[in-house]
């Protein structure tokens, strides 16, 4: 039995890695695909294009805009002179905010009635537009205080100030709010599932597909050994890529590992075993290769917009949300973003880990059965 | 170039299409099946935040305060903590992603004119989540702070007047801040750019694994006619699944559409010319299937995906990274897409995209033709 899955495993390595595009495609690309969506992945907003059209040209006014300019986020790249010219600008997409100060605003202002100031922004990334607005709310909350705290300074004296409420936000984990902080992690997790998936998927359609099936058939190897000299060579490639692109993400990108590395590698070894059993199912329902890359497109399509990657679960429809359960993409995600960035344990992390263990062995189990069956 | 021949070539695909009914039920299927579901799924509303607050003043103070988060959309509470270990546990397990805590003094510091710190603890990992929700949690402690002044103020005499500033917000082109809106003209151009790459990249690669190449070389049909001949019937179902997208994106998501739609299907085309020849240069260039397959889907499912602004903006990527998405066709149709679809804006607004898609579609379809070689080596 050892001497016959030792065979079938030269054999196997020998055709994966006889082709050298074959072995950039594997090793190569992975790591260069880390690299560029590792610096693609943010979500962060800072330096919002913004025009101003400054009707009121007042100290007041240039007082708003300067605080804009001095919170950090708001870059202003063109001053609007006419009406007309806003609308293209926002068309273009070369401002994504517009702020504008109407006539009267000091004016206003000095004689204590309330005067409006307006940010427009481009709405089209809903997400980005909220966090503009959040910048923009705060900065004139801000401002609209220290008259507020002048204007009372002057009518009572500095010694009567009323309390206020200061809101100290700290955000655990990631400090800073990085977003590549988040999304990094994840990158690791998407590039493992499409390696492992698509090469395993197509592994038995091909011996099938050129006919080199019937010659396995006619030799004493058991599915089981057959099974098993397909999955071992993909599992190792894949547990060297995650070594690849985990050394990227952690020293190139610099996300800290706060978590077990132990922990980490257990849980890589429960998710590949699972994708790759996902292949293997596909493998064998799955007539031409044609076939197999577009069901293994079809799980992993949905499997990555699912997984809570960059949609968050929570805000899916009740029903999809369900759905995710079946996601092994899910519950790796939240493993290796524990384990990256909260640094938190077994105690905590033990349901995934043990939902990817029965997923992948069903799957596994699920995935022999069928073969059996086509090789009968 | 005779079109006879392109036509013989075309009829040979379609059958192949049609014989293999899974593939062409997943050519029309896949792509519909993933707008439903991806459509309803996929959100960046940041609403109802899961969180937990402890409070250890327990006044009116406080509780008023908190009255205004449990009375914004988007805080959900989960419940009250009493210690910092239950806090912790909480925001570990992910029961809750922010904690309010409200510190014993609240309400003396307040009535005393002093400040009070209240600690707002969030967890980090979503940062996109977590900004947003520490933006509105800002907001309302700044309007609970303002609202104390004023009160203060009319009770010493000082007059009633409202605040002297206010931020009247004013979102374009998507008033309600739907992200639905957006998501779903692009999730329109991702689905598209994967699908039409992986219709085509496997069909040259294919007739070269079984040997039926050799039958066509044997043919007078020459590489040109057979390029087009093959785009031809992967083209039709390309657009039909456009027309499918937009109307899916028009009756089932109400997505309003404020452009033309003549422009939509007009730019489809150039795309999917593009994407289609794309798929058969990897196909001809590789003559392997597992190959094309992973090269296929390495050039286009996570470039579509990162790269093209449609989860990502692409103005928040470093410059280099930002010059490399204009060789990303996805990102040219995403932008059309959401300019025609939300912006309602043309030809004068959208024709320096328009020129990128028809140059990438020229040099593709270019390509593919050089590199196939009527040679059995």
């Amino acid at each position: 039995m050892l001497e016959r899955l030792k065979q079938i495993l030269i054999k196997e390595f020998i055709q994966i890695l006889r082709d050298p595009r074959v072995r950039s495609v594997v090793f190569a690309m992975p790591v260069i695909q880390m690299v560029l969506f590792g610096y693609a992945v943010t979500t962060d907003v800072k330096h919002v294009a913004t025009a101003v059209y400054d009707l009121d040209q007042s100290v007041a006014s240039r007082e708003i805009v300067a605080r804009f300019v001095r919170s950090g986020y708001f870059d202003i790249v063109s001053n609007v002179a006419r009406e007309e010219e806003v609308q293209p600008l926002l068309d273009r997409g070369q401002a994504q905010a517009l702020l504008r100060l109407n006539k009267g605003l000091e004016e206003n202002l000095k004689g204590g009635r309330p005067a409006a100031i307006q940010l427009i922004v481009d709405g089209t990334d809903s997400n980005t537009a909220a966090i503009v607005l959040n910048y923009g709310g705060k900065i004139v909350a801000a401002y609209s205080q220290d008259i507020l705290i002048d204007r009372w300074a002057r009518l009572r004296g500095l010694n009567q100030k009323p309390g206020r409420v200061e809101l100290e936000s700290r955000a655990w984990f990631n400090e800073n709010l990085e977003s590549r902080n988040f999304y990094v992690p994840g990158v690791i997790a998407l590039l493992v599932m499409l390696i492992t998936l698509m090469l395993t998927s197509m592994a038995v359609v091909r011996e099938k597909e050129i006919g080199t099936m019937e010659q396995i058939m006619v030799t004493p190897i058991t599915p089981k050994e057959f099974i098993l000299g397909k999955t071992i060579p993909f599992a190792l490639i894949s547990f060297i890529d995650v070594i690849l692109i985990t050394l990227v993400g952690v020293f190139w990108f610099e996300v800290p590992i706060r978590g077990s590395l132990l922990l980490l590698l257990l849980a890589t070894g429960l998710y590949v075993m699972t994708t790759l059993a996902v292949g293997l199912f596909i493998s064998t329902v799955s007539r031409t290769q044609q076939q197999a890359m577009m069901s293994a497109f079809f799980f992993n399509f949905p499997a990555v917009l699912l997984s809570g990657f960059v949609f968050p679960i929570a805000n899916m429809p009740e029903a999809i949300q369900w759905l995710t359960y079946l996601n092994p993409l899910r519950y790796f995600l939240i493993i290796i973003r524990g384990v990256f960035l909260k640094g938190v344990g077994f105690m905590i992390l033990w349901p995934h880990l043990a939902a990817l263990t029965v997923m992948g062995l069903l799957t596994l189990w699920l995935a022999s059965q069928r073969f059996q069956k086509t090789m009968t | 170039m005779r079109l006879m021949r392109i036509w013989a070539m075309a009829r040979k695909e379609f059958i192949h299409v049609f014989r293999d009914s899974r593939s062409l039920g997943m050519g029309i299927a896949i792509p519909m099946i993933m707008l439903i579901l991806f459509g309803y799924a996929l959100t960046l509303d940041v609403d109802k935040v899961p969180l937990v607050i402890w409070d250890q003043n327990r006044s009116q103070a406080s509780r008023e305060f908190v009255s205004h988060f449990l009375g914004s959309r988007y805080f959900s509470l989960q419940g009250t903590v009493d210690n910092y270990r239950e806090l912790e546990r909480a925001i570990d397990s992910r029961r809750a992603l922010l904690a309010l805590v409200i510190p014993p003094d609240f309400a003396g510091r307040i009535s005393s004119g002093r400040k009070a710190q209240v600690q707002l603890i969030a967890d980090g990992s979503d940062s996109n989540t977590a900004t947003i929700a520490i933006g509105y949690a800002e907001g309302i402690a700044a309007a609970f702070s303002q609202d104390i002044f004023l009160r203060e103020f009319r009770r010493q005499g000082g007059g009633s007047f409202s605040r002297p500033v206010d931020l009247r917000p004013r979102v374009w082109f998507n008033a309600d801040l739907e992200s639905r809106n957006y998501i779903i003209p692009g999730l329109i151009a991702v689905i598209m750019m994967v699908i039409a790459a992986l219709l085509t990249s496997l069909t040259v690669a294919r007739e070269w694994e079984q040997g039926t190449m050799e039958q066509l070389i044997s043919t007078p049909v020459k590489a040109p006619e057979l390029i087009i001949g093959k785009l031809i019937p992967y083209f039709s179902i390309g657009m039909f699944d456009v027309l499918l997208a937009v109307l899916m994106g028009e009756f089932l998501f109400q997505v309003p559409l404020r452009g033309n739609a003549a422009l939509i299907f007009g730019q489809a085309a150039i795309f999917l010319v593009g994407t289609l020849s794309l798929g058969m240069l990897i196909s001809i260039v590789t003559r392997n299937q597992l190959l094309a397959s992973q090269l296929a889907l390495v050039l286009t499912f996570l470039p579509a995906f990162l790269l093209s602004g449609f989860a990502y903006p692409i103005r928040s990527m470093p410059m280099a990274l930002q010059y490399i998405t204009y060789l990303i066709p996805a990102k040219y149709f995403v932008t059309l897409l959401k300019g025609i679809y939300l912006k309602g804006v043309g030809p004068k607004v959208l024709f320096v995209e328009g020129i990128f898609l028809a140059v990438f579609g020229l040099v593709m379809f270019a390509l593919a033709n050089k590199k196939f070689k009527k040679k059995l080596i």
